[in-house]
């Protein structure tokens, strides 16, 4: 089963014919991800490393059937492809751009707003389902097919924390990376909604950092609904206030959104939350030992 | 991107946002010529730094003659003030913002930010003005009062009533405030302002609003599209090593430790430093050469790091998906070559070619200690800068 992909994707890659877009396709191609063609205005009716390229998304989904996209856009067009994904009625979109004004996101977010399209992300690595099917850039070479799903903030952390679960024997079902930026599509609750609904999923891992309230928030739904064990790591617990931690969104603002109340948080409803980044993968071992 | 008062003051203004008359002077004699072009019985003269908390610290004064405010602007050029958000090592003050005198009546608070829960921008408004706004939050959240903005509309005219009356302006000042929040706005979109501050926004004895201080940031991500808005930057302000190695797409902040840190990717980088401080040592920086760093960025951050001559040891940890443990391997061991690096190395890689890249290491004859796991790094390292101090 897993979440959000597996082997009935058929994933569109917009800016297939850009550097990061082709190297990724192939990539999602070798892991074993139907990849069904590109997008890139003004290249339509091309092929590139035998994909063929569409004008449009709308050209893209009617041609090939394509039930997914992951944006590989600058960032200055990248909220454009984000919401021509959503206005061709695509299930899923992945965007992994970095760098997107905040005020572009704010349409975006209007614009998806009662509209079907779940968005990952942007700024984020994408989804990989163990196995199955990838959108993004994480590497396919160190999962392994398993039980435990990942939701995360941060891209390395994610590869952190997959590198722990296969070491402990443990696999992966899906790892969603949401993204470090200040307005994103998939939050917390969103990821770990589809991993209570999944039966193949038995825990989660869930890595948040400082900045903004989206952990505390994930902690409220988890002490109210959620009956899988938790493993969560909170990065920036050193942080000084008032910088912004290489992601956009990593930032103690006003005292808030400190590691320490976003951990805090976590403990009260119940997450096995680690110090320690290298111990993600030995409590998940503990929990469903 | 930070600014100073006076830029955004005027960034403002602009926009239609009323503001004090005044202009900024970077010695005494420029001072005293803002003082006689601006005439009255008063005038304030203000230190400009990236860094609020500048009245209590002695960056605010009064002056009653041209005279006066060159020689007040004469101690501030040059002093270091300060302040609670200036950490202990203050900040030097390179120029001051020179204002005409107003006769206040009352101080409130007004800001415009992004609410990242409700994806929407936020107005924050308070009665109690020219205090510390998280203070404020803290004892009495009862006067801070919030409307979100649906970015279809703007700002609607009844919620900027709501807010103005909330912080008790009378109708004629509340029909003014109407007016000032939606240039506020304007400003903040069209800027692509990450927040804009006004603490305080002060009601005259004359019945005109007017903000009195200013903050505004700039969202990075957004200043390719602003030329104008970029060429505010005072690098004076920031780190010189951040600032070299901003130059290099290189993220990098400046921490008080000893134990440097090269990481790629912001999120393994704060574990980074976290892990160091819970092994029992101190990091010396924040540092992400980003996903798809190569031997040229690897050398430039070795040159960065090792410029904070509190560095005793480095920790290079490395999860190589599309950057790959022997590209790595092959930048840092050229680095280190080059640039004679004499203090202690501890490498921990995996992910891609990981094998590959510790045969290079290995090969190169140079003294690194490699490590299998973040808290195998974490600990080596932090007893190797000990025993190096």
């Amino acid at each position: 089963m897993a979440v959000l992909l597996d082997r009935n994707t058929r994933l569109l890659v917009q800016g297939l014919t850009g550097r990061e877009g082709t190297f990724h396709a192939k990539a999602a191609a070798a892991y074993g991800t139907t990849v069904v063609g590109g997008v890139t205005p003004g290249k339509g009716g091309t092929t590139h490393e035998n994909w063929p390229v569409f004008n449009s998304v709308h050209d893209a989904v009617k041609a090939t059937g394509a039930n997914a996209s992951v944006i590989f856009v600058p960032p200055p067009f990248a909220a454009d492809a984000i919401m021509e994904a959503t206005d061709a009625g695509l299930p899923l979109a992945v965007c992994i751009t970095e760098g997107i004004p905040v005020v572009d996101m704010l349409e975006v977010m209007t614009f998806m707003h009662g509209k079907t399209t779940r968005l990952v992300g942007p700024n984020c690595p994408g989804i990989i389902t163990a196995g199955q099917a990838k959108a993004g850039i994480i590497p396919g070479h160190i999962c392994r097919e398993g039980r435990v799903g990942i939701v995360s903030k941060s891209g390395t952390l994610t590869y952190e924390a997959i590198h722990q679960l296969s070491r402990e024997g443990l696999g992966q079902t899906t790892c969603i990376g949401i993204g470090g930026d200040p307005l994103i599509g998939t939050s917390f609750i969103d990821a770990l909604t589809l991993f209570a609904a999944d039966a193949d999923t038995d825990a989660v891992i869930m890595i948040g950092e400082i900045g903004g309230t989206a952990e505390q928030e994930a902690a409220a739904y988890i002490a109210r609904e959620f009956r899988k064990p938790v493993v969560g790591f909170i990065a920036g617990q050193t942080a000084p206030p008032g910088r912004r931690m290489g992601h956009a969104g990593a930032i103690i603002a006003g005292g808030q959104g400190t590691a320490a109340e976003k951990m805090d948080a976590l403990s009260k409803a119940g997450v096995r939350v680690v110090k320690s980044p290298a111990d993600m993968g030995k409590a998940v071992r503990e929990l469903i030992k | 991107m930070k600014i100073h008062e006076y830029q955004a003051k005027s960034v403002l203004a602009r926009f239609g946002v009323p503001v004090p008359r005044g202009e900024v002077a970077f010695s005494s004699a420029e001072a005293a010529d803002v003082a006689r072009r601006l005439g009255g019985d008063l005038v304030v003269v203000k230190a400009q730094i990236h860094a609020g908390g500048r009245g209590k610290g002695g960056g605010v004064k009064i002056a009653r003659s041209a005279d006066e405010a060159a020689q007040l602007a004469k101690q501030m050029i040059g002093t270091t003030l300060v302040t609670h958000q200036t950490g202990p090592e203050g900040k030097k003050v390179g120029r001051v913002l020179i204002e005409e005198g107003l006769q206040i009546d009352r101080e409130l608070y007004l800001s415009v930010l992004i609410d990242r829960a409700a994806a929407r921008p936020v107005v924050i408004a308070s009665a109690a003005g020219g205090m510390d706004i998280e203070e404020v939050a803290a004892r009495e959240p009862a006067k801070i009062l919030r409307e979100h903005i649906d970015p279809g509309t703007g700002v609607v005219p009844f919620q900027a009533r709501k807010l103005a009356f909330g912080m008790g302006l009378g109708a004629g000042p509340a029909q003014k405030f109407v007016k000032l929040l939606s240039s506020i706005y304007d400003a903040f979109l069209a800027t692509d302002a990450s927040m804009i501050e006004i603490n305080p926004l002060i009601l005259t004895k004359s019945g005109d609003l007017l903000a009195l201080d200013a903050k505004v940031t700039f969202d990075d991500n957004a200043l390719y599209r602003h030329a104008d808005l970029r060429d505010l930057r005072d690098t004076s302000e920031e780190d010189p090593l951040e600032v070299e190695a901003s130059k290099f797409s290189l993220n990098y902040i400046r921490l008080d430790g000893n134990i440097g840190c090269m990481v790629n990717g912001a999120g393994l980088a704060m574990a980074t430093m976290d892990i160091i401080k819970l092994a029992g040592g101190e990091p010396a920086n924040f540092l992400d050469v980003g996903g798809g760093a190569n031997a040229e960025q690897i050398r430039n951050a070795f040159r960065i790091l090792m410029a904070d001559a509190n560095v005793h040891a480095v920790l290079i940890n490395i999860f190589g998906g599309i950057l790959r443990c022997d590209v790595l391997a092959q930048g840092v061991v050229a680095a280190v070559r080059e640039l004679g690096v004499r203090v202690p190395i501890v490498i921990r890689m995996e992910g891609t070619n990981v094998e590959e890249g510790k045969r290079l290491l290995k090969e190169s004859g140079l003294n690194f200690t490699t490590a299998d796991s973040m808290g195998d790094a974490a600990d080596k390292v932090v007893s190797l800068a000990a025993s190096a101090k």
